[in-house]
């Protein structure tokens, strides 16, 4: 008995614990970040955003929670019931299993594992599935598009992300994102030397996880809303939880790989007493403020254009970029290891 | 151990299942579906195994892009599955006559397997032995493969530089006297070249 | 030089930050929206609003039954009826304005001789039922009550320019 009790509960236990201590904060955190998103857009917009529900508009996130969770589900006739129910649930799920991997802080990381940067891109490439699904399991055209067009720009996205993954790696010599993290105390953040891929990575970004500009599977005006027409209520706020959690294990990303995660801009005095995850967060935040803002400065981009950015600009240039970093590495003879 | 065999045999039975329906769901999209819990079930396997890398690279390359252009042209195709039954009982002999010779094959190959005396104390543990050196199991992979296999390794890439050169060119059409957006000089326009302000007398036209 | 000028624009991906700045700098701006239910616009004294029949300072009604805003009245939303009261003098019986039906063009109250039928500063008449919205006579006249010192002010401001 007690070596089921310490052998299995209680590790189990602790297991359940820290996922929740993830998983919650980031909830709170999507629901805030459709706040801010609405305040920030707003503002950029000579509007007010919410400011009615609570004092300015703080409640809002929750009013939204609690219609959408009050509200009837709906499954079209002629759906794939089992495969129309699975894609949001998927999308969310998806969303969530990336944080495993994201060092918060020194060692504040559920699963350490030797390949995290692969992990998170396989994470972000499967998230193509519940649009795709989606689209296909709602048996209506307009989502049908949505699905079709997101899973070709995901897919094409996800191969000039590949190739500044690469880069990065080259020059930290590990997959460990604890220690690609570690890699950049010694040296410069990333995205000084890499900028032009800090850069590509970033539109990448907005593009896999369909932001704005490049929001073109629920483009309103053409596609209604694309892959979650036929969606309501609950199983349309699990889609939209997942779209924002992702943004923000994208910007978790970008700042793990280019603005040194928990890292103190500068390691003297004042900076090294904020907490290394007040520094993450705040990063992460940042790296949100510009996905914020990028919806709120540019026009939608058109399918050719956004195909053509992904195969004839990206996918070169980050490809180049490789074989100048490996090149240069070598030569100056600051290969890791 | 326990949780270790117990989600070995969850991930195997899930996968062999699920293989199972690939070849047995009516639908075709289902199919797909189905494939891709497979291929989800093996990756999940190989981290059983302690190959990480090959896990996530199985995740990436045959989830997260292979997968999805099966699942697109397969939704594009809009199969008709009462036709599948048609000629059902005609071809069966040949279907069955080539599985049996598959069948026969594999076992020849699996009877005279034999493996390097050297080769095969590694195989026992070949985690550990990667491991007893100091190496995470992609940096094994990559010191093999850049090493020992670097031809073939190239080989391969050319091979497939080559294939998609090929599609690209049995695909492609060139057509005449199609107008296409040349983004370059859209861009290289600016105003003062292109807009001319006149003025317009009243009444004069110009 | 033009040709390294524009590339180097468009490398460094200038246009995209100036207009990123340009909703930067917005975002400091004052707000033009206004809370609706708390505060309201300015409306101009010949904003067209809901209908009222006025009456004179001594409670008598204005309205005369000459039927010039019914025959102008190019929705037809406007019905009178009208015969001589007890006193012999002309008035309507009936007074009845499709609230539905009007376009709020003014026409009514430009054709009155008498200022009775005006349309009003208030905008927030909306109902939930469509019965409600068909205006009769004592609704009207009920309305002229209520707002009776903003119209004759809003007349008083107009006049000059009639």
């Amino acid at each position: 008995m007690t070596e089921l009790w310490e052998g299995y509960i209680w590790p189990g236990a602790i297991i359940i614990a820290q996922i929740l201590a993830i998983v919650l904060p980031i909830l709170v955190a999507v629901a805030y970040l459709t706040y801010a998103e609405r305040k920030v857009i707003g503002a950029m917009q000579l509007r007010r955003g919410p400011n009615v529900v609570g004092p300015f508009g703080l409640l809002q996130p929750l009013a939204d929670g609690a219609k959408l969770f009050l509200k009837e589900t709906v499954i079209p006739t002629g759906a794939s019931r089992a495969v129309f129910v699975l894609a949001p649930m998927l999308t969310f799920i998806l969303a969530l299993i990336g944080w495993a991997v994201i060092p918060f802080n020194e060692g504040w990381v559920l699963a350490d594992i030797n390949v995290g940067v692969l992990y998170l891109f396989a994470v972000s490439s499967l998230g193509v599935y519940g649009i795709i699904m989606a689209g296909w399991g709602s048996n209506s055209k307009y989502a049908f598009l949505g699905g079709m067009r997101s899973s070709a720009q995901m897919v094409s996205y996800e191969v000039s992300i590949g190739l500044i993954i690469i880069s990065v790696l080259l020059t930290a010599g590990t997959l460990n994102l604890s220690a690609i993290v570690e890699a950049q105390r010694e040296g410069l953040w990333y995205f000084i030397p890499h900028f032009p891929m800090f850069i590509l990575f970033f539109i990448s970004a907005l593009a896999e996880t369909n932001r704005h500009p490049f929001d073109l599977p629920e483009a309103e005006a053409e596609l209604v809303s694309g892959y979650n027409v036929e969606y309501s209520s609950m199983t349309f706020a699990l889609f939209f939880l997942g779209e924002y959690a992702n943004m923000i294990l994208m910007s978790g990303m970008v700042t793990i790989l280019f603005l040194g995660g928990w890292l103190a801009p500068f390691e003297v005095a004042p900076f090294t007493w904020v907490p290394g995850v007040v520094w993450f967060a705040l990063k992460v935040a940042l790296c949100l403020f510009v996905f914020i803002w990028a919806r709120a400065a540019f026009p939608r981009y058109r399918y050719d254009q956004l195909m053509r950015l992904g195969w004839k600009v990206f996918l070169p240039f980050s490809g180049i970029w490789v074989v100048l970093t490996a090149g240069f590495l070598l030569f100056t003879d600051q290969l890791p290891k | 151990m326990i949780i270790a065999t117990f989600a070995f045999y969850l991930f195997a039975v899930v996968a062999v299942i699920s293989g199972l329906l690939v070849i047995t769901a009516k639908n075709p999209v289902h199919s797909v579906l189905w494939l891709i819990l497979a291929f989800f079930n093996a990756a999940g396997l190989f981290v059983l195994l302690g190959a990480e890398f090959l896990a996530m690279l199985l995740v990436v390359v045959y989830v997260g892009a292979v997968a999805v252009l099966f699942l697109f042209v397969v939704m594009m195709l809009d199969l008709n599955t009462l036709n599948f039954r048609e000629g059902y009982q005609q071809y069966m002999p040949l279907g069955l006559a080539i599985g049996l010779v598959l069948l026969v094959e594999l076992a020849t190959v699996g009877a005279g397997w034999a493996l390097l005396p050297e080769v095969e104390g590694q195989l026992a543990a070949p985690i550990a032995a990667a491991e007893a050196a100091g190496l995470s199991n992609t940096e094994a992979l990559g010191h093999i493969l850049y090493t020992d296999y670097v031809y073939f390794f190239q080989a391969a890439g050319i091979i497939l530089l080559v294939a998609m050169v090929g599609a690209i060119m049995l695909t492609h059409r060139s057509r005449e006297g199609v107008r296409k957006q040349k983004i370059g000089r859209q861009l290289a326009r600016d105003p003062a070249a292109s807009v001319e302000v006149k003025k317009v007398e009243t009444g004069r036209g110009i | 030089m033009g040709f390294i000028d524009r590339t180097a624009r468009s490398f460094l991906l200038l246009e995209m930050l100036q207009g990123m700045a340009l909703s930067f700098k917005y975002m400091f701006k004052p707000r033009v929206t206004i809370n609706y239910p708390m505060e309201k616009g300015p409306l101009s004294p010949r904003f067209r609003g809901e209908h009222a029949l006025r009456r004179y300072p001594n409670g008598e009604e204005r309205c005369i039954a000459c039927k010039l805003c019914e025959a102008i009245c190019p929705a037809l939303a406007i019905t009178i009826e009208a015969e001589p009261r007890e006193d012999n003098s002309r008035r309507t019986s009936r007074y009845d304005i499709d609230m539905t039906k009007c376009i709020y063009c003014g026409l009514c109250q430009e054709a009155c001789p008498v200022d009775a039928i005006v349309e009003g500063p208030n905008f927030e008449f909306s109902a939930e039922t469509r019965e409600e919205l068909l205006y009769n006579k004592d609704k009207l006249l009920a309305n002229g009550d209520r707002w009776e010192p903003e119209l004759a002010a809003r007349i008083e401001l107009d006049a000059p320019y009639r």
